[in-house]
């Protein structure tokens, strides 16, 4: 094997070990926190693996957007109501865990059915396109994914007025969720108080 | 454009001329500009301290470092000794791995984009295609490692630091973004080189700057709140939140800290200076030199002289910018958090939406001087 094969099949292993234990550490660690930050590690493992398969531009959008948005945006939201009290146990938890594991398995099952019976038909690395890429996710996005392109911006300026919608309550005379009517003189003034209680 | 020195030819060149295969070579070649890199950053971070000092004394009428070697140039070592030997503490009540893992997921992100820095043709780590965007994908992950770290020193000042840090971040990150997608909507690039070639044409007075007035002034305000430098300095506003996220911290990770923001502040001077004033460029082009002295423009003296000139050019620019931000940090007061986040998304963002839009019409209506 030469040295470049073997750098590439070390990097291969160690990401997806990463993503593989970061995935079940997401879903089976007590702390959301926890869970969070490696779900950060989970987003960032998957970008070296479109780095390995030459697809630098979607592994730096795969950055910004899961790493640098979307998992900011959830720690952000932790952080924020990060009461630290003990949630209520649930009565029937364990048959809970029971069926929630084996529709994953069944799930899992079926992604394995489909890698092994579909025919991956893999371009020859003579037709890779590498640094090209940019320009040709461009140009697609422009032809004949427009539509879809749009559409999601649409999804997400509708998802961008009802944070609004939630956040503004003067919008609104009662508060959506305790049903009182709303203190028009302190907007921003949360119906719970956020930091009380901490210790 | 293909001309200046290629360093890592010639030492790959070098070392089969022991009769090392091509690979070997490679491996051996690739540690070094990473070395060089890292070490440059950590100098220029204690020339920005030192100059710091020095030019806050000057602002606050004080003489400032003066012992520590000629004009106290030494005193930013002695304050690395300082914090190289001190105790490492980590509260009895902080979460260890997450106290320990934030200060490196601040300082990775800004020492890796340092990759993408050209210093000349041929001088940097890696050309890479993304280039740019690649800067901006790897500063989103800071704000996780000030989160990381203001949760886990378990302290409400930290707590507070760290999501004022993050909010602070993405709000200056899109006009950042949108800023810099005009420069590469003018270079068809989102290459760091392509971008300095593009302003290489007629010397200074093919700079971006001139055709990107309004981006520069908005990329270097957001370069500055990215950086948490005074004016946007919440996070660790003394006189509210103690130090923000770093209060709980000593020592080592303390420097680290340190390390990254002065690491950050270099970076994000030299990269205005390679998107808006012309990168390794100098004022008058070299080639007209070169056509002057009568000398062609590959010989071995000129090609030496182009890639000296460069590093030049460029560390002088990135420090004038850097001496700027220092004066801004000493003589501006600090804007309140709800002002911050005014500025960022209801002037800063439209006004960069605006320059992207015109800078459109620009391009479609001279593509000559806006690029074709």
């Amino acid at each position: 094997m030469s040295i470049a094969i073997t750098t590439q099949f070390i990097c291969f292993t160690v990401l997806s070990l990463v993503v593989i234990i970061g995935a079940l550490g997401v879903v089976l660690l007590e702390s959301i926190v926890y869970s969070a930050f490696l779900l950060g590690g989970v987003f960032m493992s998957v970008a070296g693996l479109y780095l390995l398969l030459n697809a630098s531009f979607v592994a730096a959008a795969q950055v910004l957007v899961y790493v640098g948005a979307v998992n900011v945006l959830i720690i952000f939201a932790i952080m924020l109501v990060n009461k630290k009290e003990d949630l209520k146990p649930i009565n029937d938890i364990k048959s809970r865990r029971v069926i929630s594991t084996s529709i994953c398995l069944t799930l899992l099952s079926l992604l394995i059915r489909v890698d092994l019976t579909n025919v991956w038909s893999l371009s020859s690395p003579q037709n890779a396109i590498g640094e090209e890429s940019t320009i040709r996710i461009g140009e697609h996005l422009f032809s004949d994914y427009l539509l879809p392109f749009e559409v999601a911006s649409v999804l997400l300026l509708m998802a961008m007025i009802g944070a609004i919608v939630l956040a503004r309550r003067d919008v609104m005379s009662k508060d959506i969720s305790t049903g009182l009517p709303v203190d028009q003189e302190l907007i921003e003034k949360s119906s719970e108080p956020l930091l009380t209680n901490k210790n | 454009m293909e001309y200046g020195l290629d360093l890592e030819y010639s030492f790959n060149e070098f070392l089969k001329g022991f009769g090392l295969s091509s690979e070997i070579a490679h491996i051996i070649w690739l540690p070094l500009p990473m070395l060089l890199v890292l070490v440059a950053a950590v100098v220029g971070v204690l020339v920005t301290v030192w100059l710091e000092r020095k030019i806050s004394a000057a602002a606050q009428q004080r003489i400032g470092p003066e012992y520590a070697g000629a004009l106290g140039v030494l005193q930013p070592i002695a304050d690395g000794l300082k914090l190289l030997v001190k105790e490492d503490i980590i509260p009895a009540k902080a979460d260890g791995i997450l106290f320990t893992a934030g200060p490196i997921l601040v300082l990775v992100p800004v020492i890796l984009s340092w990759l993408i820095v050209p210093f000349g043709q041929n001088l940097l780590i890696s050309n890479v295609g993304i280039g740019i965007f690649l800067w901006i994908a790897l500063s989103s992950i800071q704000p996780i490692g000030l989160l990381m770290s203001g949760y886990a020193s378990n302290n409400k000042y930290s707590l507070l630091g760290g999501l004022r840090a993050a909010a602070q971040s993405i709000s200056y990150e899109i006009p950042l973004a949108l800023s810099v997608l005009a420069i590469v909507l003018m270079t068809n690039s989102l290459s760091t080189v392509d971008i300095v070639n593009q302003q290489s044409g007629a010397g200074i007075l093919s700079w971006n700057i001139w055709r990107q007035p309004v981006g520069f002034v908005v990329f270097w305000i957001c370069a500055l709140a990215e950086c948490e430098r005074l004016p946007f300095d919440l996070p660790e506003a003394e006189e509210e939140l103690v130090a923000g996220y770093q209060t709980e911290y000593a020592g080592m990770k303390f420097a680290l800290f340190y390390l990254g923001s002065y690491i950050n502040l270099i970076l994000s001077a030299l990269l205005v200076s390679i998107l808006y004033l012309g990168g390794w460029g100098f004022p008058i082009p070299v080639e007209l030199i070169a056509k002057f002295l009568n000398l062609p423009i590959n010989a071995p003296f000129i090609q030496v002289f182009t890639a000296s000139i460069g590093i030049v050019m460029t560390v002088l620019k990135a420090y004038l910018l850097v001496f700027i931000a220092i004066l801004l940090r000493w003589t501006t007061p600090r804007v309140r958090i709800d002002q911050l986040l005014d500025l960022g998304w209801k002037f800063l963002l439209p006004i960069s939406l605006a320059n992207l839009l015109i800078t459109a019409g620009l391009k479609l209506a001279f593509p000559q001087f806006f690029g074709g």
